[in-house]
């Protein structure tokens, strides 16, 4: 099976049910907690020519404002732990969460140290994660649409999405983008 | 190797060496702490040698003090000199070169940061890699500092250089950026559109990497160092597993080599088509963007398929490679032979383009003396008028068995950046091809359970340019690993390149800059 020919059947599924959920498009946030970047390299490859997820109705976005679903890598280092709770407050509800690669999931070969925390979990509530070191694109797409299902299964009505409590003293000032 | 400037340095220095060893190519000097700088002002003004790495050990335990190590690269005879003095625990304070070597900025407050270190005279001695809501005395790379410690918040402020005066002011951005890239913090301030200040602020994505490496067994800090920077796997892994051997003695098979050297152009090939994909991007013109974006899944998608990985990971070993690619030769012949034809194509028809080079030419000029104070390196700095390149200045791999050419470029602005690594995507598959024609037969790993203790450097060149490793072995685990990733020296350049563009252009030169956070930050 050749990976158009993969990506064309799952995009096509993954398309009704976002259809279905959200009426038409699903907007996704990515966040980088810490990666090493090659999660990057993936989740830059879903836009490309090849996947171009786009076409499933898949929009990444400029801003968390706009985000239905935060896509986050990395084992979340001490120093965009704020950053990644503002980020999560600023999305509005309902939202979901979907932990890429190993390092978000659980923290991965970094584990948790001085410096990092070891995986998203430990943060913010995480719907689906999405094992791989880096995950390959299709591996992503399939953890999107299984996040998505969740979604629909859902009995917390999502207005009471907690607020996290940033609880960070110091008077680091972090803004979002311009 | 020749001495000539070994034998400099020992005439006008020589009652400052207190000693000398010699292993392969790298002399290593033990020097009196009050010579430093005098001693580095004349290797770097004199000798006209660049500092490659500055970096610290704590050898509390076994000598009794904390050491500075100075790296100096001798391009033309392919060897290196490394400076090292003593610094006691009672007294941590040592001279800093900075004022005299602007190079040596980030390395010398890195140290502070992380030995707890003073260095005293430097100009700028804020912190670097911790935030100010880290504790004070908290220095994770000293042996007797537990990884899993949790240091407390606590409050503090950092203070960002400022701009001041009439219809000045100030632009933070990050580190959530808009794109799908990594986080860091750039504060410009500007008076209408062009830049006058950037300063950019980094280390968000510290993962306290090198302290991880303390204590890691060989086979599993490899897979570490392909996780340093992620889209340069394949060089850091390379480096790694190079000093390593170089430790043991190894030299590993002539198929090894020659895999490795395939496997380091194909890396280079991806980031050089994911470079220009961006640049494409930024200047909005999609669809050069799309063309360079399908030619990298193209490659990376061969690259699964020769290795099992898009990124080309888990390949290298200790002593050679995992796994054996000779049968795949055919593929990857006629698949790069088609992404050349195509790219070659492409990279003429952007270069058609009048808005699109309108856009790039003259934008973030960095100039060539910029780019040599501040050690800036691989294609940046060839675009600079540096002619500098790992591979054909100190060889590594097979290197030494093929032709390619270096691309030199003067103009230093992002247009230079471009055609510089548009020129190398074409030598690397240059290589490749002279690789897979004449791919020795033979093993392709030598295994050794035991490491004896020492240390060695190892090098490449990635796609961003001159990574360096220097490890240390003890009881056949590591003692400690500095990782020098190019980012970390060419992240300082784009305050110098911004200056007088305007804010819309400065993704496009961060883009032509290609800088890894990850690397960076560790
Ligand atoms: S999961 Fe792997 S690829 Fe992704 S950030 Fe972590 S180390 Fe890098």
């Amino acid at each position: 099976m050749t990976v158009e020919y993969e990506i064309e059947i799952m995009g096509q599924r993954l398309n009704e049910r976002i259809k279905k959920i959200f009426g038409r498009s699903l907007h996704i946030r990515e966040v980088d907690a810490g990666s090493c970047n090659a999660c990057e390299v993936e989740a830059t490859a879903l836009s490309n020519p090849i996947y171009d997820i786009e076409r499933f109705g898949i929009h990444i976005v400029a801003s968390p404002r706009h985000a239905d679903m935060l896509l986050v890598t990395g084992p979340v280092t001490r120093n965009m732990e704020l950053a990644l709770l503002k980020t999560y407050n600023a999305t509005p509800s309902p939202k979901l969460v979907a932990a890429m690669g190993s390092c978000a999931c659980n923290g991965g070969i970094f584990g948790e140290t001085y410096a990092t925390g070891g995986g998203v979990d430990r943060y913010i509530p995480v719907d689906v994660y999405i094992p791989g070191c880096p995950p390959r694109p299709q591996a992503v797409i399939f953890g999107i649409m299984v996040a998505v299902d969740k979604l629909s299964q859902k009995k917390t009505p999502y207005s009471e999405t907690p607020y996290l409590n940033t609880g960070i003293k110091g008077t680091t000032r972090l803004e979002h983008e311009i | 190797m020749k001495t000539e400037y070994i034998d400099a340095i020992k005439k006008e220095f020589g009652n400052s060496i207190l000693k000398e060893s010699v292993s392969d190519n790298e002399t290593y000097l033990t020097i009196k702490k009050e010579t430093i700088v005098k001693l580095c002002d004349y290797i770097y003004s004199h000798l006209d040698l660049p500092l490659v790495l500055v970096f610290a050990t704590d050898e509390r335990k076994t000598d009794g003090v904390f050491k500075i190590h100075y790296v100096f690269s001798i391009d033309k005879d392919d060897a290196f000199i490394i400076l090292n003095i003593n610094i006691d625990e009672k007294t941590p304070v040592f001279n800093s070169i900075t004022p005299k070597i602007a190079a040596a900025n980030w390395y010398e407050r890195e140290i502070q940061d992380m030995f707890g270190l003073r260095p005293a005279g430097h100009p700028d001695p804020r912190r670097l890699v911790h935030f100010e809501d880290m504790p004070a005395g908290v220095y994770p790379l000293r042996k007797d500092f537990d990884i899993r410690t949790k240091p407390p918040r606590v409050e503090g402020e950092y203070v960002y250089r400022r701009v001041e005066g009439e219809g000045v002011y100030e632009i933070p951005v990050g580190p959530v950026h808009a794109g799908v890239i990594e986080p860091g913090h750039f504060r410009f301030s500007v008076a209408g559109e062009p830049i006058i200040n950037l300063e950019i602020r980094h280390f968000y994505t510290h993962k306290g990497v090198e302290k991880l490496f303390e204590n890691m067994s060989m086979d599993k800090a490899v897979f570490l160092a392909e996780r340093v920077s992620g889209d340069n796997s394949v060089a850091h892994a390379v480096a790694f597993c190079q000093a390593v051997e170089n430790i043991a003695g190894i030299d590993i098979p002539p198929r090894a080599k020659h895999i490795r050297t395939i496997l380091l152009e194909l890396e280079r090939v991806y980031n050089h088509l994911g470079d220009i994909a961006g640049i494409a991007t930024d200047v909005a013109f999609a669809m050069g963007a799309a063309h360079a974006n399908k030619l990298k899944e193209e490659v990376l998608q061969l690259n699964e398929k020769v290795t099992g990985s898009r990124l080309l990971r888990g390949m290298n070993a200790i002593g050679g490679v995992r796994r054996d690619i000779g049968d795949k030769k055919e593929g990857i012949l006629l698949e790069l032979s088609d992404v050349q034809h195509d790219f070659r194509e492409l990279i003429e028809y952007l270069m058609s383009i009048p808005s699109l080079v309108d856009r790039i030419e003259t934008t973030g000029r960095i100039y060539n003396d910029t780019a040599k104070g501040l050690h800036v390196v691989g294609p940046a700095a060839r675009a600079s008028g540096i002619d500098r390149d790992m591979r054909r200045d100190h060889p590594y791999a097979s290197y030494r068995d093929f032709n390619f050419k270096v691309p030199l470029h003067k103009a230093g602005d992002v247009l230079a950046r471009t055609v510089v690594r548009a020129d190398e995507v074409c030598e690397s598959i240059g290589i490749i091809e002279q690789a897979l024609w004449s791919l020795p037969e033979g093993d392709i790993r030598i295994k050794s359970s035991q490491i004896p203790d020492g240390f060695s450097l190892g090098y490449t060149e990635a796609p961003r340019g001159e990574t360096l490793y220097w490890v240390m072995t003890e009881n056949n685990r590591i003692k400690r690993c500095k990782v020098r990733d190019p980012s970390f020296c060419n992240w300082l350049a784009i305050e110098y390149a911004v200056l007088d563009n305007i804010v819309p252009d400065f993704p496009i030169i961060n883009k032509s800059l290609s800088l890894s956070y990850s690397g960076n930050d560790m």
